[in-house]
C-alpha cells in the first residue's frame, strides 16, 4: 500500500469569539489514497465544509484554533508558513466552491481569473496562460470555449459557471480536489452533469477528491469511500456500499431513512427528530444522543468508542446495529 | 456573417453571448441617459471654456473700469454686465470656472486617494486596525463638513493651498467610509476565499480582487461630492478664507458683489448662478453614473 496523499490525525478547529468558542471539528481522522474519492456527507454544522476548509488553512487565523496533524502530499498544512501556503493551495490542493455565482469575481472575465490562477503558480506568460485557461474551458466541455474566455461571470449560467470554477480549480492539476458541495446550488438537471463532469475530469487526472454533501444520492455517485459527520467528528466511516447498505450508527441510518426512495411511495418519511447539537456547548457523552431513539444513560455520559464492523468499516457508537437493507 | 457563426457555433438553446466589457456596458447604459449626457455636455463645455479662458474671453478680467462700474445685462461691450470694479462679468466668469473647478476637483482626489487607501485597509485587515482608523475618522465626522472647512481653513490661514487641505481633510472621512462598508461586504464574498484557495497573496487580493470592486462604488460617491466641494470652497471664498480678491472665483464674486444686490440683483446673481448650475451638473451626472453602474451604497 501506498502512502496516503492525505492524512488527518486528530483535527480540532475552535472557533473564538468574545463571549463562546465553538468546536466546530472534535478529532477527525481520515486517511486518502492518491486517486481515491471520499464523499463526506452531513447535515449544516456537522462541520464537514470547515474541515475542507481547514485543509487549505483557509478559516481566519486571528479566530481560529487548528489542532492535530493534517499531512497533504509530505506538506505538514497547519505548519506551512503564508509563503508556502501560496504555492500549496491551487497548486497541490484546490477548491470548488458551493456557489459558482459567489466564487467568480464579476468584474474580471472567467479567462482572466483562470489566466491569473496560472500564472501564479506557473512560470508562462500571459499567452500560455490564456491558451491553458482555454484549454480547460475546453476539457470541462464549456460550449464555444473561446468567447466564454472573455466573458463576465453574470454573463454564464449557473451550471455554465460551476464548470468554469471546476476548469479553474483544475488549472494547475492539482493533487487533490476538495468539493464544496458543488451541485447544491444548480437544478437537479445540472447537477448530474456536473458530478458525471467531476468524475470523469477526477479519473482523467488521477487526482483524488474530497466531495463534501448533504445529498446521500450525490455522495454514492461520486464516491468510492463515504464519512459521515456529526457535531464535527466522523461517526461512521467506510466503503459506499458498506455506509450505505449496512449502515450501523443510528445518525447515518435516520439520515438514509429520510431520503425518498421509488419504492417507499405511500409510506410516510422518517424525519431525524431535533436539531443537531450546539457547537459551543458539547455534551459529555455520544453528540447524537439527545436526538437517539436508542440513546440510553452510557450513551448521555461516556464519548461512544470506535466499532470495527468490517475491515475499513467503523461506526462511533456505543450499540452500533448494521442495518439489514 | 459573425453573427450567423456565431449562433452557429454555439450549441442549441444556448444564446450567443457578444460579449463586452464591464465598462463597455456601463458607458452604453450612460450614454443612454438624457440627464446625465446633457449634464455632461453642460460640464465639458464649462471645463473647456475654463481651460480655453485667454482665448475666448472678450476682455481681461482684472481691467476694471472706475465709469462703467456695474453696468446690466445687455450693456454694449459687456453682455453680462460689469461687476462692482466695472471689469467684465463675462471675462471673470470664464477665469473663474478655472478656480471654482479646479476647488471642486482636487480635494475630492486627494480625498479619493488617501480615503480609498484608508478604508480598504481597514476594511481588509480588520479587527484593531479597522477600530483605530474608523473611530479616528469617525471624529472628523462628528463635525459639520462647514464648520470644519472653515476651522482647518480658519487654523492654516487664507489661500489656495490651504483650503485644498482643508478641504481634503473634511472628504477623506466620507470617502473613506464607503470604501471600508464595501471592502468589509467583498472581503467576505467567496471569490476572495476562492482566490485565496488557488494561491492568491493577501497583496494580490487587495490589488486585484478588493480594489476591482471597490474603485467603482467609491468614485461613484466621489463624483457626487465634487458639487459640494466647489460649494464648500465657494463659501470659504465668501468668507475670505479662501482665494483672495481680485482673482476670480465664483464664491469670491459670489462675496463681492453681495454689496450691489439691490442695485444690479440679476449681475449679483450671477455667479451664484454658474456654481449652481456647475453643482447640479455634477450631481446628475453622478447619479446617472451610479444607475448605470447599478452600484448599490
Amino acid at each position: 500500500m501506498t502512502a496516503p496523499l492525505v492524512s488527518v490525525e486528530g483535527l480540532r478547529v475552535l472557533f473564538k469569539s468574545a463571549d463562546r468558542t465553538v468546536h466546530a471539528v472534535n478529532g477527525v481522522d481520515f486517511a486518502l489514497q492518491p486517486g481515491e474519492v471520499l464523499g463526506l456527507l452531513g447535515e449544516s454544522g456537522s462541520g464537514k465544509s470547515v474541515t475542507l476548509k481547514a485543509l487549505l488553512r483557509l478559516l481566519p487565523a486571528s479566530r481560529t484554533t487548528l489542532s492535530g496533524k493534517v499531512t497533504v502530499a509530505g506538506h505538514d498544512v497547519l505548519a506551512m508558513d503564508e509563503k508556502a501556503l501560496r504555492q500549496y493551495r491551487g497548486g497541490v490542493v484546490s477548491m470548488v466552491f458551493q456557489e459558482p455565482m459567489l466564487a467568480f469575481d464579476p468584474v474580471f472575465t472567467v479567462g482572466d481569473q483562470i489566466a491569473e490562477a496560472v500564472m501564479r503558480h506557473e512560470d508562462v506568460g500571459k499567452d500560455a496562460a490564456r491558451a491553458r485557461a482555454l484549454e480547460m474551458l475546453e476539457r470541462v466541455r464549456i460550449p464555444s470555449a473561446k468567447r466564454r474566455l472573455d466573458a463576465y461571470p453574470h454573463e454564464m449560467s449557473g451550471g455554465m459557471r460551476q464548470r468554469a470554477m471546476i476548469a479553474l480549480a483544475l488549472a494547475c492539476k492539482p493533487q487533490l480536489l476538495l468539493a464544496d458541495e458543488p451541485t447544491t446550488a444548480l437544478d437537479a438537471t445540472v447537477q448530474i452533469q456536473i458530478l458525471l463532469l467531476l468524475r470523469e475530469l477526477q479519473k482523467e487526472f488521477g487526482m483524488a477528491v474530497i466531495f463534501v454533501t448533504h445529498d446521500v444520492g450525490v455522495a454514492v455517485e461520486v464516491s468510492d469511500r463515504m464519512a459521515v459527520m456529526y457535531g464535527g467528528r466522523i461517526v461512521e466511516r467506510g466503503s459506499a456500499a458498506d455506509v450505505i447498505r449496512r449502515t450501523a450508527h443510528p445518525y447515518p441510518q435516520g439520515l438514509l431513512a429520510s431520503t425518498v426512495h421509488g419504492a417507499m411511495r405511500g409510506t410516510r418519511l422518517e424525519a431525524i427528530p431535533g436539531a443537531p447539537p450546539d457547537l459551543s456547548r458539547m455534551p459529555t457523552g455520544c453528540a447524537f444522543a439527545p436526538r437517539c431513539r436508542l440513546a440510553d444513560d452510557t450513551c448521555r455520559s461516556v464519548a461512544p468508542p470506535i466499532a470495527a464492523l468490517a475491515p475499513g468499516h467503523e461506526a462511533e457508537c456505543h450499540q452500533p446495529r448494521l442495518s439489514a437493507v | 456573417m459573425s453573427a450567423a457563426s456565431a449562433a452557429l457555433s454555439s450549441d442549441a438553446g444556448q444564446v450567443p453571448v457578444a460579449s463586452r466589457g464591464y465598462w463597455a456596458n456601463v458607458l452604453r447604459r450612460l450614454a443612454r441617459d438624457k440627464v446625465a449626457m446633457a449634464c455632461l455636455a453642460v460640464l465639458v463645455l464649462i471645463l473647456l471654456a475654463a481651460i480655453f479662458a485667454p482665448l475666448i474671453a472678450p476682455g481681461d478680467p482684472y481691467r476694471g473700469s472706475i465709469i462703467r462700474r456695474l453696468r446690466p445685462i445687455g450693456t454694449e461691450g459687456y453682455p453680462l454686465g460689469t461687476d462692482e470694479l466695472g471689469r467684465d462679468m463675462l471675462t471673470r466668469l470664464i477665469y473663474g470656472g478655472r478656480l471654482s473647478l479646479f476647488m471642486g476637483i482636487v480635494p475630492v482626489l486627494n480625498a479619493f486617494l488617501i480615503g480609498t487607501f484608508l478604508g480598504v485597509v481597514a476594511g481588509y485587515v480588520g479587527g484593531k486596525t479597522n477600530m483605530a482608523i474608523m473611530r479616528t475618522i469617525d471624529v472628523f465626522y462628528a463635525f459639520p463638513s462647514v464648520l470644519l472647512a472653515i476651522a482647518i481653513s480658519g487654523a492654516l490661514g487664507a489661500g489656495i493651498f490651504n483650503s485644498i487641505v482643508s478641504l481634503t481633510v473634511v472628504f477623506i472621512p466620507p470617502i473613506a467610509r464607503v470604501a471600508e462598508s464595501v471592502t468589509t461586504q467583498v472581503r467576505n464574498l467567496d471569490f476572495v476565499d476562492a482566490a485565496r484557495a488557488s494561491g492568491a497573496g493577501a497583496l494580490t487580493i487587495i490589488r486585484v480582487h478588493i480594489l476591482g470592486n471597490v474603485l467603482g462604488p467609491v468614485f461613484v460617491y466621489a463624483t457626487g461630492l465634487v458639487s459640494v466641494s466647489m460649494i464648500l470652497a465657494s463659501g470659504l471664498s465668501f468668507l475670505g478664507l479662501g482665494t483672495k480678491p481680485p482673482e476670480a472665483e465664483w464664491g469670491l464674486m459670489l462675496n463681492t458683489l453681495r454689496t450691489a444686490i439691490y442695485v444690479q440683483p440679476a449681475v449679483a446673481a450671477l455667479p451664484g448662478a454658474m456654481i449652481f448650475v456647475t453643482s447640479i451638473c455634477f450631481n446628475l451626472f453622478s447619479d446617472g453614473l451610479r444607475s448605470a453602474m447599478d452600484v448599490k451604497l
